[in-house]
């Protein structure tokens, strides 16, 4: 059952020290700003990160890393011209990095919610990211083998939901949220609005209710979005 | 193909765009094969792929058209195009790791004769590494071409009998678009040379060890 709570604070309230989080977004795209807020606020430290990048400019997830709060990440992208934070902190070798390939950070993350033990990818083999991984020739092609990343907990944005749970997602906003959202012991959610079961069309539900644990209804910037793309056509 | 002068980025890109088949499902990947898409006329009905989940991807937003859910991989805010798709990123990956894209072109530090690649990571002690999808987008489509100068700003020619950085995949590389030349590529090593632009074939053999062969005339 999805349990819908009234503010951030109380979405993000048992996430404990030491957990693995696994955050969406792409760059600012997708990324739950008012949840990483709340768990700024919340206090927990000693976290694993799980998200393409490692924080943009002076928000989000750039926030966790400026306050320590992660000990170590899991990303594709840390370095980009405004991910300022993560630099200092990874100089100064206050935070470990785990530099995974994009897909197959998607790819682990789809596999640890599918159940899957790991499985054989053509990527990276014969690259420094696959040192030290077993390999294998599969019909004349190498692959190297790769495990899936579990989460205790994944904070997401999506655009809209029902009271049951079922979750749309707006445009690239939706990139990895999907499969985080299969891949955590608890998947908290923020949607710009929840609307009565029965109010989106079931063939259109991308993250069945099934996945979502808590939610909580923030409006942000995506609505005024939606409402101006809706007025152009 | 031959021409007096090295070319520059905006010929280079429509010498790409030229090259890839109408109806194709291609990716661009950040930097120099960006511009590759301004050739791409409507006509030739390509679509692009974005690897942080969309298909049918339009050109940079204007202004008034900025959409913050909206960005390509690069993370530019983009527009989409009549019959667009979204999907999360397992799918995309799915669809370049299986083979499904027609071409990806990619921007390169160093490629081999046999078509190693290393566009990632210069392999110095005190760079932050950031791989995003280029190892995946190296090994995923069914052609991959390099756009890049030739040379490094400090004359190293870039083109190699065996990459010196880490790599990003082995063996991926078809084809190499660079602004003395266009190179073809082969799991021999032997490398066609397509076209020279302001180079005879003469000195592009002398400054490497590559054994080419001389295609410009046909």
């Amino acid at each position: 059952m999805t349990k819908i709570v009234d503010t951030a604070a109380e979405a993000v309230a048992n996430i404990d020290d030491g957990s693995t989080v696994l955050i969406g977004g792409f760059g600012n795209a997708g990324q739950p700003m008012e949840l990483i807020e709340a768990l700024l606020d919340g206090g927990a430290t000693n976290l694993t990160v799980v998200n393409n990048n490692a924080g943009q400019a002076d928000e989000g997830l750039a926030l966790l890393i400026k306050e320590r709060r992660v000990d170590k990440i899991i990303c594709s992208f840390p370095r980009q011209s405004d991910s300022w934070h993560f630099d200092e902190a990874y100089r100064a070798g206050e935070i470990e990095l785990e530099l995974v390939p994009q897909g197959n950070l998607a790819e682990r993350l789809r596999a640890a919610g599918a159940g899957i033990g790991g499985f054989f990818t053509p990527t990276g083999y014969g690259t420094m990211l696959a040192e030290g991984k077993e390999t294998r020739e599969i019909n004349g092609r190498n692959y190297v083998l790769e495990y899936p990343i579990h989460g205790d907990v994944a904070i997401l944005k999506a655009f809209k939901a029902d009271e049951k749970g079922n979750l749309i997602y707006r445009k690239t906003a939706r990139n990895f949220s999907p499969m985080m959202a299969t891949a955590a012991k608890q998947t908290i959610v923020q949607v710009e609005e929840i609307l009565p079961t029965g109010s989106l069309d079931p063939e259109n539900i991308v993250t069945p209710s099934i996945y979502t644990d808590v939610m909580v209804a923030i409006e942000t910037e995506s609505t005024a979005l939606a409402a101006r793309e809706q007025g152009a056509k | 193909m031959l021409r007096d002068e090295p070319v520059d980025r905006n010929t280079l890109a429509e010498i790409v765009a030229g090259d890839i088949e109408p109806g194709s499902f291609v990716n661009l990947g950040i930097g120099q094969p960006t511009l590759v898409s301004n050739y791409l006329t409507a006509e030739r009905d390509v679509t692009l792929h974005t690897e942080n989940g969309m298909l049918g991807m339009g050109r940079a937003a204007k202004e008034d058209e900025v959409d913050g859910d909206l960005i390509n991989a690069g993370k530019i805010p983009v527009t989409e195009t009549p019959g667009a798709a979204y999907f999360h990123q397992a799918d995309s990956f799915a669809m370049m790791r299986g083979g499904h894209l027609d071409v990806c072109v990619l921007g390169a530090m160093q490629v081999s004769a046999t078509g190693d690649l290393a566009n990632w990571h210069t392999g110095e002690p005190d760079a932050i590494p950031a791989v995003g999808g280029a190892m995946d987008l190296a090994i995923g489509a069914k052609k991959v071409y390099v756009m890049m100068n030739l040379y490094t700003r400090d004359g190293e020619i870039k083109l190699l009998p065996e990459t010196t950085y880490p790599l990003t995949g082995v063996g991926c590389v078809s084809r190499v678009y660079t602004d003395h030349g266009i190179f073809d590529l082969s799991e021999s090593g032997t490398v066609t040379v397509k076209a020279l632009f302001g180079m005879t074939f003469d000195k592009l053999q002398s400054e490497s060890e590559i054994e080419f062969v001389d295609a410009t005339g046909n």
